[in-house]
């Protein structure tokens, strides 16, 4: 039936990984609630904004690792888990 | 004042998700799978890693320069489109009639180009460019211009530009409109004791309060022009040559045309990225003006 799809484990892995972490924000909104942060980003900002600019910051590091030509992608993925750690903490 | 929580409420929001699963979240996960793999024959797919990716980022490949051709061209027509259609859509509002039979009168006739679905825009406009019995072309062919939007890079342009300047511009208007019909009196009688000039008027009066519709107005269209696809489609083609070929246009020509899933994949994902990023930006600016109106 999801023949069409064209599933590998690779991308089916990314998006549980993605589900998961939906999951994980949103029992951590009704159990923990929180309050807006206002950091280094100049705006109030809750765990779901900080994780959205991470994802959304990690793929533009993974394009300009590639548009620079760069080699294996564990690099970038360094970076990017990096740069989330930083959203999470500063953001 | 306390508000009555309850997140059973969500419950009525699921068969939206269901919906959305099924119309967009299902097809995007399989764009992400064809983005990775290529393609043999019927449905044999092969691991091909990054490899879509990094042509497609790289202007040196056929596909890479094709991409940022288009990219390139779709920002310009964004761009100048949004400069003739703001402008122009506030200057209108300033002049439509505020009270008496006349108002309902001019909105109407203001809002009817958008009501006129974008392929029969484009082919009115097909007819209307032509040189020989075409209105529009026909009396620039009569004034001497050279204009010619099938083979003129320049006229196709600005052909496609107008289009989407004649369509649009009255969505700008109307959203205008209401912003500066939202303006109280008040205001008016304080500038005229004041002894403001119009033009102080509108630059601090009426503009600030303009300030979120035109947020509006400019998400709107810019993420419309930035998705254009039916009018170059229908009228140019995407020509002459690629002169017109906006994203989407290039996107489907890859996608449906050369059936390259690899490339058409790993392109959406791009694009569509970059919608993303614009939709958020926008959104968090209009957020934050919200609430610092608030304090």
């Amino acid at each position: 039936m999801l023949a069409w799809m064209a599933w590998t484990w690779e991308t089916a892995l990314f998006f549980c990984l993605i589900g998961l972490a939906l999951v994980v924000l949103t029992s951590l909104a009704v159990f923990r609630p929180e309050t807006p942060r206002n950091g280094i980003l100049g705006f109030p900002t809750m765990r779901g904004d900080r994780f959205f600019v991470s994802m959304l910051g990690a793929a533009y590091i993974f394009i300009a690792w590639m548009w620079f030509g760069g080699g294996s992608l564990w690099y970038p993925l360094a970076i990017a888990a990096t740069f989330g750690v930083a959203m999470f903490a500063f953001a | 004042m306390d508000k009555p929580l309850n997140n059973r409420a969500w419950l009525l929001v699921a068969p939206v998700l269901l919906f959305v699963l099924f119309s967009a979240l299902l097809p995007m996960m399989t764009v992400v799978n064809y983005s990775v793999q290529d393609q043999m024959g019927e449905n044999h797919f092969f691991w091909n890693g990054d490899a879509w990716f990094r042509d497609l980022l790289n202007p040196a490949t056929e596909v890479g320069a094709r991409f940022a051709g288009a990219l390139v061209r779709n920002l310009a027509f964004s761009v100048t489109a949004l400069l003739i259609e703001v402008p122009l859509g506030i200057a209108v509002a300033l002049c439509l009639p505020r009270k008496g039979w006349t108002v309902g009168a001019t909105l109407v006739v203001i809002a009817l180009p958008m009501l006129i679905p974008w392929n029969v825009v484009g082919t009115i406009w097909q007819i209307f460019a032509r040189q020989d019995i075409g209105l529009f072309g026909a009396a620039l062919t009569g004034l001497g211009l050279h204009y010619n939007d099938t083979q003129d890079p320049v006229s196709a342009w600005c052909t496609i530009v107008i289009i989407d300047v004649w369509h649009w511009t009255p969505l700008v208007v109307l959203l205008s409109y209401a912003g500066l019909r939202a303006i109280p009196d008040a205001f008016y009688q304080a500038a005229r004791i004041d002894g403001a000039g119009r033009w102080a008027v509108f630059i601090n009066i009426e503009l600030p309060k303009l300030h979120k519709v035109l947020v509006i107005a400019i998400l709107l269209r810019f993420m419309q022009t930035f998705m254009i696809y039916t009018e170059p489609f229908v009228v140019t083609g995407g020509g002459p040559g690629n002169a017109t070929t906006f994203l989407s246009i290039d996107l489907v020509k890859i996608a449906l045309g050369q059936v390259d899933l690899g490339n058409a994949a790993s392109m959406s994902l791009i694009y569509n990225l970059i919608t993303i990023t614009l939709s958020w930006i926008f959104f968090t600016i209009m957020t934050q003006l919200d609430r610092r109106r608030e304090e």
